[in-house]
C-alpha cells in the first residue's frame, strides 16, 4: 500500500504491506533511526514521535494509518545546526546518559511545553510517565525539561521586548 | 616567551559531556541503525516449554516462505560442531538445540530471511514436537531425589547440583558461634530479576568469503573478550574476527555474556556469504539472556550482649538455570559473594555456596553489581537491621559500634579481602545529619502513636570492584587488566583508545578528562574510542565498575609515559637539562625562569617535527595496567517510607545517598550514575520479577509483567558524599556505577522492615509490593 505523509516538514512516501508499522517504516524505509524501538508492548515510549504535535508511540500505530499526517521525529527537533531549547536542555542538565530513550523523552517534554509553557515537576513527571529511562533515573529528565522551559520563556520575552521596539509595534 | 595554558576540563570539573551531540539530534550510532548492503535478517524460533524432548523439527514449509534464504537448525549447527558452545563458567551451552529444550526461551532454530517480517513469517512455520518433561524451577526442587536431570547431556553429571563453593573459617566460626549471647538468623530470597537495558542484544555478522575476515557488530560491553571466545568456538583466526561494539542502549551487565544468538548469525554468514543481522525483540531478551540474582540466602550473625559483632555464618543455594554461564572470574563459583561481611569488623566468617541446575533461562549476569556483590551487601544490611531491631538497639547505633575503623585499613577481612581504604562512621554521620536522622526518629514515634506506619531504612554498604588483580581475577584465563592507548597528533590535539566500552556511562568524556588532568590537553581536543577490536587495544571490557578503577588508571598511566616524552623534547627545545624542568598545567617550564617554557601543545608538534637525534619521532604510547588490588567504594543510605495501611502501598517519603567513591572525574556524570542506579535499586525492591509458574513458563516476559519504575514512581533523590581516595589508583577514583544498585535495595527494605518491625514482622521478601505488605499487616491483626 501506498503512505504518503509528513515527516519533519517534508513529503515522504513508500509502498508497504499493510501491518508494517510506523517505526519500522521511518526506521527502514526513510532510514529515520532516531525513533527506537525499546519493547513490543507499547509499554517503553522510546519509539515515540509527535503525530500533529501529539505524542504517539510509533509501535502502536501503522504506517498506512498515518497516511496524510505531519510527523515529528527527533531528527525534525533541531533547525539546522540550531538546537532546540528541549535538546539543549538535556545537554545542559545531563538528561541523556546511554541516548537510547532521550528521542521519546525529547519529543513528550516538546509536546508538553507546547501544552504547558511553566509546568511543575509533578506535571512533567506525569507527561515522561509513559517513556522508561534505565539510566537517570529521572532526576535529570526533569530539569532538562525545566531547562527547556525556562529557554522557551526566555526566547518569548525576548521575542516580545523586539516586536516592542519595532516601529510601529505595540 | 610566556605561554597561555587552556585546560578545560580537568578532573573534578563538570563538564558537559562530549557524547551528547550525536544522541540529542538522534544520530546515534546503535546496533540495529546499522544497515549494510544485502543485509539479510535473522528470527530465532525458540522453546515453548521448560523443559522437553525434542522428537521432531520439521522446517519444509518455513523453508519455502517468501524471502527465506535459509533455516538453521540444531542438526546442521551439530554438523559444524556448533550445536554447543563453552560458557564463561566453564560449562557448556546449547547453541541450537539438538537433544533436548531446558527452559521455556531456548533457542531451537533459526530462520534468515530478507526482512524481519519474513524472517519472523517464516519462523512461525517451523513445525517441532515436543515430548514434555516435569519442570524443575528452584534449588529446593532440584535437589530433591528422583527430580528430572537437566543436564542429561553432561557424562558425569548424576544430579542438578553444579558447584559447592566455600570462604572463610569454619571452624573458628563454630568456635565463636558457641559463645555467642545471641544469634540473630535471617533467611531471605534475593529473587530473579533482569539488567532489562532499553536496547535489547543484538548482532550483525558479516562475514567476507573472498578474504575470510568475519566483522560482527555487537551490543557487547566486553567486545575484546569476546573476540578471543570466538575465535575458539568457531575456530577462526583471531585477526580475521573484528567485533565492533557501536553505541549501546544501556548494558547493566546484561550484555557481557555470549549468546547463542551471535553465533548462529556468524555461521550464517558464513554459509550465505552476506550479512545477517538479529537482534531480539524484548520478550526474547527477559526469557533468554542473562538473569541477575535468584540466590537463597541463610545468614546468622552471633552476637555479644553489648551489641558487638562476633562473626557470621551464610549459607546459599543458588539458581543457575539451565547452563552454568555466570559471567565472573574464574576462581568464584558464587562471584564476590564472599564480600558479606560487608562494612563491619567481624573476627570471623564462613560462607558456604551451592548451585544448580534448573528448567530457567541461564547465564546469572551482574545486574548493576559487581560479580554478585548486591546479593551479599543485601544479606548482611538485612541482617544487621534486623539484628539490631532484636536487640532493641538504634539500627544506625548498631551499625557504628561494628563498623571497620578508618585506622584498620588495609583491612584484611574474614573471608580473605583486603580493603583499600574507608571511611564508614563518617559517611554515616554526613548520611544522618543530611536525613535529620534523629529528628526523624522523634517524628517516627510521634506518627505511630498516632496510628501510623512508618520506617526509616538505612545501609552502609561497602563494594568489591575493579577487577583485578589478574593473577587473582581472571576471565576464561584472561587477566582482568584493561588498557588504553594514546596517540598525540602534531598540533596537539589527540585520540584515546581503551579496552573498555561505554553503554552510557559517558566515556568519552570522563576519560578525555584524565588526559586533560594528566598532560594539559583540554577535554574537548580528545577524542576518546572503544568498542572496535582492530583499532582499540586488548581490554576485558565495561562491567563490575572497572572501567575508572582499570581502563582509567591506565588511561592516566600512558599520559604520564607520554608526559615523561614530552620532559626529553622540551628539554631539547628549551636547551635545558631535562631535571630543570617543572611541569605544571599542561606546561615544562624551566626552574626558576617560568616564562621559559614549552606547552604539550609545542612539545607533541615537536615530537613530529623536531625531536633530538636518537629519538623515535611520534607521541603516542600504550599502558595494560593490572590494578595491585579492588576499590572498595562505600557509602550509607537512608530511606523513609510511609505504608497505607488499608492498601499496603509503601510510599518513599526520602532517599539519602552519601557514596564514597574515592576521587570523583566528572561529578556531574558521578552524580547522574548514582540516581540511575538509585532508581533500579527502587525498581528491585518494589517492583522487578522474573518468575516462573510451576511448568516453567517465565511471567515478566514484557514490560506489561515486568515492572520497570517510570518517573512517577521513582523517588527523589537527596544525594551527599565523602572522599576517601583510593590509595593504589593513580588518581584515587573506585568506581561508582554500581554502589547504587549495591546499596539501596536494603535500604529501601529495611525501611520498611523497621516500619512493620512493631508488628512482629522480620522479613519480606523482594519485591515488597503492596500485597505481600498488606498480608503481613492482616497477618499481625491490623484490619483497616
Amino acid at each position: 500500500m501506498k503512505v504518503t505523509l509528513t515527516v519533519n516538514g517534508s513529503d515522504r512516501s513508500g509502498d508497504v504491506e499493510p501491518r508494517v508499522l510506523l517505526v519500522d517504516f521511518l526506521r527502514t524505509n526513510l532510514r529515520l533511526t532516531g525513533t527506537h524501538v525499546g519493547c513490543d508492548t507499547s509499554s517503553c515510549g522510546a519509539c515515540t514521535v509527535l503525530i500533529e504535535g501529539e505524542p504517539v508511540k510509533s509501535c502502536t500505530v501503522l504506517a498506512v494509518q498515518a497516511t496524510g499526517r505531519s510527523i515529528t521525529t527527533v531528527e525534525g527537533l533541531a533547525q539546522g545546526a540550531n538546537l532546540s531549547p528541549i535538546q539543549i536542555g538535556f545537554h545542559e542538565e545531563h538528561g541523556l546518559q546511554c541516548g537510547f530513550c532521550t528521542p521519546g523523552m525529547m519529543l513528550v517534554g516538546t509536546s508538553l511545553l507546547e501544552r504547558n509553557p511553566n509546568p511543575t515537576e509533578d506535571e512533567i513527571r506525569w507527561a515522561i510517565s509513559g517513556n522508561i529511562c534505565r539510566c537517570t533515573g529521572y532526576m535529570n529528565i526533569v530539569k532538562a525539561i525545566k531547562h527547556a522551559a525556562m529557554l522557551r520563556e526566555a526566547a518569548t520575552a525576548t521575542t516580545r521586548e523586539k516586536a516592542g521596539a519595532a516601529p510601529g509595534g505595540q | 616567551m610566556a605561554t597561555e595554558v587552556h585546560m578545560h576540563g580537568r578532573i573534578g570539573e563538570s563538564i558537559k559531556r562530549k557524547e551528547d551531540g550525536r544522541f540529542i539530534r538522534g544520530k546515534g550510532n546503535y546496533l540495529d541503525d546499522i544497515e549494510l548492503p544485502g543485509m539479510l535478517h535473522m528470527a530465532i524460533l525458540r522453546s515453548p516449554h521448560a523443559h522437553a524432548r525434542i522428537s521432531s523439527v520439521d522446517t519444509a514449509a518455513a523453508s519455502g516462505m517468501p524471502g527465506v534464504i535459509a533455516v538453521v537448525t540444531g542438526e546442521l549447527m551439530a554438523q559444524h560442531k556448533l550445536a554447543w558452545m563453552p560458557t564463561l563458567s566453564y560449562d557448556t551451552q546449547a547453541v541450537l538445540a539438538t537433544d533436548k529444550v531446558r527452559f521455556q526461551g531456548q533457542e531451537v532454530a533459526a530462520v534468515i530471511a530478507e526482512s524481519k517480517y519474513q524472517a519472523e513469517d517464516a519462523r512461525d512455520a517451523i513445525m517441532v514436537d515436543y515430548d514434555v518433561l516435569p519442570a524443575v524451577i528452584s534449588p529446593q526442587q532440584a535437589k530433591e531425589a528422583g527430580a528430572a536431570l537437566i543436564r542429561d547431556d553432561k557424562e558425569n553429571q548424576k544430579d542438578n547440583h553444579i558447584y559447592h563453593w566455600e570462604a572463610g573459617d569454619q571452624e573458628t566460626t563454630k568456635a565463636a558461634f558457641a559463645k555467642a549471647d545471641k544469634v540473630v538468623r535471617l533467611h531471605t530470597f534475593y529473587p530473579r530479576c533482569h539488567p532489562a537495558p532499553l536496547e535489547t542484544c543484538g548482532c550483525i555478522a558479516d562475514v567476507n568469503g573472498a578474504t575470510g575476515k568475519a566483522t560482527i557488530y555487537m551490543t557487547s560491553q566486553a567486545p575484546h573478550a569476546i573476540r578471543t571466545v570466538f575465535a575458539l568456538v568457531t575456530g577462526l583466526p583471531e585477526q580475521n574476527i573484528r567485533v565492533i561494539s557501536p553505541d549501546i542502549g544501556g548494558g547493566f551487565g546484561n550484555k557481557v555474556p555470549v549468546y547463542p544468538g551471535y553465533v548462529v548469525a556468524t555461521a550464517a554468514s558464513l554459509l550465505i556469504g552476506r550479512p545477517v543481522k538479529w537482534v531480539e525483540d524484548r520478550t526474547e531478551n527477559l526469557i533468554s539472556t542473562g538473569f541477575a540474582r535468584d540466590f537463597h540466602m541463610t545468614g546468622d550473625l552471633a552476637v555479644d550482649k553489648d551489641g558487638k559483632m562476633l562473626a557470621l555464618r551464610v549459607h546459599l543455594d543458588s539458581d543457575n538455570g539451565a547452563f552454568f554461564a555466570d559471567a565472573q572470574p574464574t576462581k568464584f563459583k558464587a562471584g564476590l559473594f564472599h564480600i558479606v561481611t560487608g562494612s563491619y569488623d567481624i573476627p570471623t566468617a564462613h560462607v558456604t555456596a551451592d548451585g544448580y541446575y534448573t528448567n530457567k533461562a541461564p547465564g546469572g549476569v551482574a545486574y548493576r553489581c559487581s560479580f554478585r556483590v548486591t546479593e551479599a551487601s543485601y544479606l548482611i544490611e538485612r541482617l544487621v537491621t534486623n539484628a539490631a531491631i532484636e536487640l532493641g538497639m538504634d539500627q544506625a547505633e548498631f551499625r557504628m559500634k561494628n563498623f571497620i575503623q578508618p585506622e584498620q585499613f588495609p583491612y584484611h577481612s574474614a573471608t580473605g579481602w583486603v580493603y583499600d581504604s574507608g571511611d564508614y562512621p563518617k559517611a554515616m554521620n554526613v548520611a544522618l545529619e543530611q536525613l535529620g536522622y534523629d529528628e526523624l526518629r522523634k517524628d517516627v514515634k510521634a506518627r505511630r502513636k498516632k496510628g501510623e506506619v512508618t520506617g526509616i531504612g538505612i545501609a552502609s554498604f561497602t563494594e568489591v570492584v575493579g577487577a583485578g588483580h589478574g593473577a587473582e581475577f581472571d576471565i576464561l584465563g584472561l587477566r582482568m587488566f584493561d588498557s588504553a592507548e594514546l596517540r598525540v597528533h602534531p598540533t596537539g590535539k589527540a585520540i584515546l583508545r581503551m579496552g573498555t566500552k561505554s553503554q552510557g556511562q559517558g566515556h568519552e568524556t570522563t576519560f578525555a578528562q584524565i588526559v586533560t588532568e594528566e598532560l594539559g590537553i583540554p577535554a574537548a581536543d580528545v577524542a576518546v574510542e572503544e568498542g572496535d577490536t582492530d583499532t582499540a587495544p586488548y581490554g576485558l571490557g565495561t562491567y563490575a565498575s572497572r572501567s575508572t578503577p582499570v581502563a582509567g588508571a591506565a588511561t592516566a598511566m600512558v599520559a604520564r609515559k607520554l608526559r615523561d616524552k614530552g620532559r626529553k623534547i622540551a628539554a631539547h627545545l628549551l636547551e635545558a637539562a631535562e631535571e630543570d624542568l617543572e611541569w605544571e598545567s599542561g606546561r615544562f617550564y624551566v626552574k626558576g625562569s617560568p616564562d621559559k617554557a614549552k606547552t604539550i601543545q609545542e612539545i607533541a608538534f615537536a615530537a613530529y617535527t623536531n625531536i633530538p637525534d636518537g629519538m623515535e619521532a611520534g607521541l603516542e604510547g600504550v599502558h595494560y595496567y593490572d590494578p595491585p588490588n579492588m576499590t572498595y567504594p562505600f557509602g550509607t543510605y537512608a530511606v523513609v517510607i510511609d505504608i497505607d495501611k488499608g492498601t499496603g502501598q509503601v510510599k518513599v517519603r526520602r532517599v539519602v545517598a552519601v557514596d564514597d567513591c574515592g576521587v570523583r572525574i566528572n561529578p556531574m556524570i558521578v552524580e547522574g550514575q548514582i540516581h540511575g542506579g538509585l532508581a533500579e535499586g527502587y525498581g528491585i525492591a518494589f517492583m522487578e520479577l522474573i518468575t516462573f509458574d510451576p511448568e516453567g513458563n517465565c511471567i515478566g516476559s514484557n514490560f506489561i509483567d515486568y515492572l520497570l519504575p517510570t518517573a512517577w514512581e521513582t523517588p527523589r533523590f537527596e544525594l551527599g558524599e565523602t572522599v576517601t581516595p583510593s590509595p593504589h589508583h593513580p588518581l584515587g577514583a573506585k568506581g561508582v556505577g554500581e554502589s547504587p544498585t549495591v546499596g539501596s535495595p536494603a535500604a529501601y527494605v529495611n525501611a520498611v522492615m523497621d516500619a512493620l518491625a512493631p508488628y512482629g514482622v522480620t522479613n519480606i521478601d523482594m519485591p515488597v509490593t503492596s500485597d505481600k505488605v498488606w498480608a503481613a499487616l492482616r497477618a499481625a491483626g491490623v484490619n483497616e
